[in-house]
This record gives C-alpha cells, sequence and structure tokens, in this order.
C-alpha cells in the first residue's frame, strides 16, 4: 500500500512537473526552436534583458500588485473589523455575499462587467478610456483581491474576541487607538497572509487586466499572452523560467516563515 | 455604552461596503443593463434570444468542463488523501510543489503543454512520431485537469488533514475494513472540501478561453472564447448577454452545490 501511494505521488507530481521542466530546459536552448534542443545557451537570456518592452512590464506588474495589494489589505482589514463588530445578521451577511460574488463568478465576467463599467465611467466623466489605464486596472484588481483578504483576516478577528479591545477602551483607550495598539498587532499575521495572497493574485491575473487593460499600461501576463498569439521564441520560456524561480524564492521563504511561526507558537503551548 | 462602540466600530466596513457597490454590484447591473439593450440603447430582449445560437458552444463547453472536474476528482481525492495521511514534513513539502505550478502563470503552463503535445513539439520529436493530439477534446480535457488540478486537491487536503486521527482508529476498532472507513467515515466528513474543489476547478473550467485556444489547435469554440470573441470585435451587447446567463447559471449551480456542502470554510485555503 506504502509503495502503491508512493508510485501513485511520483506519476501525478511527474505529469505536473513536465511541462514546467521542459519549459526550463528549452529556455537554455541555442535555436529558435520550443520542440528541438541544439545545445545550451544563454542567448535567450541576453535577448531578454535587452528588451526594453519586457522591462516596463515588470515594473508595471510589480506597481500594480504593490498598491492594488495595500489599498486591499487597508480597505480589508478596516472592513473585517468593522463586519466583527456588525450587530445586524441580515446586513452582515449581505455584505459578505456581495464582497464574495468576484470569488464566485468566473473572472471572465467579472472582467467584462469591470471592462463594461470603465467604458461608461468614463462617457461620463469625459475621457479617454485608453487614458484610464493604471487607474482602471488598480479599481479592478483591488476588488478582485479584496475578498481575500477579508476572509483571511475576518477568522483571525473573531479568534482574538472582543474583550481585549474592550478593556483597552475601559481604560482610556480611544477606539481607534485601541485598534492599532491592541487589536492590530494581535490579527497581524491574518492581514500579512491577506496581503500576500492579493499580492500573488495581482500578479497572477490575466483575464480581468485582458478585459479592464488598454495599450497604454502593458503588464506581464498580458505580455506574455500577446507573446503567445504568435509562433513562440524561446525567450518567453526565459521570462518564465525567471518568473518560477522568483515564486519558488517566495514560497520557500513564506513556508520557512510559517515552520517558525508554528515553532513559536508551540512552545508557547509548552509553557 | 457598547452600543455606541459598535456601531462606531461598524463604520470601519463603510469604505468597503461603498467600494462594494461602487465596483462590484453597479458593474453587474450594467452588465443587466447591455444584455437587455441593442447597441442604441433601445430596451430588447434580442441579445437573450439570440443566445439560442450558442447552445452547441455552450453544451460542449458543459460537457469538457464537467469531465475534466470528474478527472480532476477521481485523480485528485487519492493525492489529497495520500498527502493529508503523511508525516507533517512531507506534507509541507508535498503542498509546496502543489502550489508551485498553481502560482505559475496559468498562460505559461498552457503553452508549455501545446509546445510538448504539437505536431511538431517535443513529445512527437522525441518519440519520433506524429501524434496528432492538439485540436482533440482530449488535449483540452488534458489541460484543464493540468492547470486546475491544485484546486481540487488543496481544498480536499485541508479537509482531511483537519479530521481527527482517532477517527481512523475508531472506525477500524468498531469493525470497520479500510475501505469501508474511507468510504463511510472519512468520504462524509471531506465532503465540504470536495465541494469547494468541485466549484473551484469547474468555474474556472467552463469560463476557459485560453486553453481551448491553444489546447484546441483553433477548432473548438467555448462559451470563453465566444465571450472574448464579442469583446474583441466589440458587439458589447451579445458578449454581456453571454456573460449574465451565464453568471446566473453557476450562480444557481454554486447555490444548489453548497447545500449539499454546508460550510462555508475550506473554500479559499492556500
Amino acid at each position: 500500500m506504502k509503495h502503491l501511494s508512493r508510485a501513485y505521488l511520483v506519476l501525478i507530481f511527474g505529469i505536473l512537473y513536465i511541462p514546467i521542466i521542459t519549459l526550463i530546459f528549452f529556455s537554455f536552448n541555442a535555436e529558435n526552436s520550443t520542440a528541438v534542443f541544439t545545445g545550451f545557451s544563454l542567448r535567450w537570456y541576453r535577448e531578454l534583458f535587452a528588451s526594453p518592452e519586457t522591462f516596463e512590464a515588470l515594473r508595471n506588474t510589480l506597481i500594480l500588485a504593490i498598491t492594488s495589494a495595500s489599498l486591499s489589505t487597508v480597505i480589508g482589514t478596516a472592513a473585517a473589523a468593522g463586519l466583527y463588530r456588525m450587530k445586524n445578521k441580515i446586513l452582515k451577511s449581505g455584505i459578505m455575499s456581495v464582497t464574495n460574488i468576484p470569488m464566485m463568478n468566473p473572472d471572465i465576467v467579472t472582467g467584462m462587467s469591470m471592462m463594461l463599467f470603465f467604458v461608461a465611467a468614463a462617457g461620463i466623466v469625459g475621457i479617454s478610456y485608453d487614458n484610464m489605464g493604471f487607474a482602471a486596472m488598480l479599481i479592478a484588481h483591488t476588488t478582485f483581491c479584496l475578498p481575500y483578504v477579508i476572509l483571511s483576516v475576518l477568522p483571525r478577528i473573531n479568534e482574538l474576541g472582543s474583550s481585549l479591545s474592550e478593556a483597552a477602551q475601559d481604560l482610556g483607550c480611544t477606539p481607534l487607538a485601541s485598534f492599532f495598539k491592541v487589536e492590530l498587532p494581535n490579527i497581524m499575521p491574518g492581514v500579512l497572509s491577506g496581503f500576500i495572497m492579493a499580492f500573488t493574485l495581482s500578479l497572477d491575473d490575466f483575464v480581468i487586466s485582458y478585459f479592464v487593460g488598454s495599450s497604454n499600461f502593458q503588464t506581464l501576463p498580458l505580455l506574455i499572452y500577446s507573446m503567445t498569439k504568435k509562433k513562440v521564441t524561446p525567450d518567453m520560456y526565459a521570462l518564465s523560467t525567471l518568473i518560477i524561480v522568483a515564486i519558488f524564492i517566495l514560497l520557500l521563504i513564506s513556508n520557512i516563515r510559517s515552520s517558525k511561526e508554528e515553532e513559536k507558537r508551540k512552545r508557547r503551548k509548552v509553557k | 455604552m457598547t452600543k455606541k462602540r459598535s456601531l462606531m466600530r461598524s463604520i470601519a466596513a463603510a469604505p468597503h461596503v461603498f467600494w462594494a457597490v461602487l465596483f462590484i454590484v453597479l458593474p453587474l447591473l450594467i452588465v443587466a443593463y447591455y444584455a437587455f439593450t441593442d447597441a442604441d440603447g433601445a430596451f430588447s430582449f434580442e441579445n437573450i434570444l439570440s443566445l439560442a445560437d450558442y447552445a452547441d458552444i455552450f453544451l460542449l463547453s458543459l460537457e469538457l468542463s464537467v469531465i475534466a472536474t470528474l478527472v480532476c476528482f477521481v485523480i485528485g481525492y487519492p493525492l489529497a488523501y495520500i498527502i493529508a495521511r503523511s508525516k507533517p514534513r512531507t506534507q509541507k513539502l508535498f503542498i509546496m510543489l502543489l502550489m508551485l505550478p498553481m502560482w505559475t502563470n496559468l498562460l505559461i503552463r498552457t503553452y508549455s503543454i501545446m509546445a510538448i503535445l504539437d505536431d511538431g513539439g517535443f513529445l512527437n520529436q522525441l518519440l519520433n512520431t506524429e501524434l496528432h493530439i492538439i485540436g482533440t477534446k482530449g488535449a483540452v480535457i488534458f489541460g484543464m485537469v493540468y492547470d486546475f488540478l491544485p484546486y481540487m486537491v488543496l481544498p480536499i487536503y485541508t479537509c482531511i488533514s483537519k479530521i481527527d486521527k482517532h477517527m481512523w482508529e475508531a472506525a477500524s476498532d468498531l469493525g470497520c475494513t479500510p475501505v469501508r472507513v474511507i468510504t463511510k467515515v472519512i468520504f462524509p466528513l471531506s465532503l465540504s472540501g470536495v465541494i469547494s474543489g468541485i466549484t473551484m476547478v469547474f468555474v474556472p473550467s467552463i469560463s476557459t478561453f485560453y486553453i481551448s485556444q491553444k489546447l484546441g489547435g483553433g477548432t473548438f469554440e467555448l462559451i470563453g472564447d465566444t465571450i472574448e470573441r464579442q469583446f474583441v470585435t466589440g458587439a458589447l451587447n451579445t458578449g454581456a448577454a453571454i456573460s449574465f446567463v451565464m453568471m446566473i447559471l453557476i450562480m444557481i449551480s454554486l447555490t444548489v452545490m453548497n447545500r449539499f456542502g454546508d460550510s462555508d470554510e475550506g473554500g479559499i485555503i492556500v
């Protein structure tokens, strides 16, 4: 039984990783082919770094991911704090269902709805849609990240309960000060993981960006899409390899961080 | 006093409520508006009625995504089970291995599959064959399974790993065979994970357009492709009508599904 399950794991993970490994492999190809390997070279990496388009897309992607993750973390954390105190159950569940819509809806529908909204908004304000580039993307990304932030912060607030902040307020803290001094430090892990989740979602998003984006604000997924429209040269593979390595490092760091946190918790329990 | 406090604190949710109404509810209302008007803005049922032309495409999308979801479940459940039953350290490693492809851009993964399976692609070069894979239903389904399998495994894994370890012992002490432990005890307890896994695979599968574009070899049109084409050609009213109907259908099926799962946790992990 043990051998069988090990064989199963190897088989599935093997299949899961074959496309990724071939992709990394062909990024070092000497020739312009993603099917025949002729020799090792760093040619495609050199070409990649020589292209200003890639760097602009990378910069845009990072700016967008950082701003939308920050904005959704601030709004989402405040929302979670407010929702926790909300006495009206119907109102609360109503807000939660609306919040979850972008999470349940297919991306293509969210993208379509946002695009139609921005077209209408641009018409009313009287600016050209193309000029909205970054603003439209920021709003769209913040919107689809919000439910994930709220869902990662809310359980922490529920766990913490309200007695600590009540004690702080009885001792003379204003509600705002009690939030920042007492509650926020305690729910920080949830806030952080919400931020990280929002960041990665924004980084990775293609469908919604594709609908909402305009030509003057190109992100990496959009660039990759336009590159894969034609016959792909291995420089896209080189780009993908770099992204995969970056994600691998990020995952490794967050894994180490979370296992450290777990160890701390265990130690606290022993005490 | 407390009442005043909690009211003040509830106000913290106000920016979010404002945001949600403006950027979630309003855009959906605009979709409905476009779906029920013609290009000049006059009320019409034409867009909705013209959807009958797309019935075949819709059924094909439904067929492929249901098969992909089933395959994901059949492959994913044992995988989640094996991972959840291994040592904590090994579990972490496998979950990381599962998340790496998930966080690798979908476009890249799909393109890479295409480059491997293509007529003159890596696989055919390697085996020296002339297999024709791209453009078949199988290729599109494979792409969906490959791209969305982690979404099935992770919620099921979370559910199984939360089950009390003594359940296994108790069930077998009371005379369950190993198979019956799984079918009678573990599976029912992991049902909410299964439900969210199914949702998380089915929704992106039925609405994809990139996978069918690349692995369908241009011969497949799924409902996602239709919406995308309306968007590219500027036929926004028809596009809105298809999106609107798809949204309603998905919302209904999700509500029905959630009745079975009766749980709102386990939905999103990662």
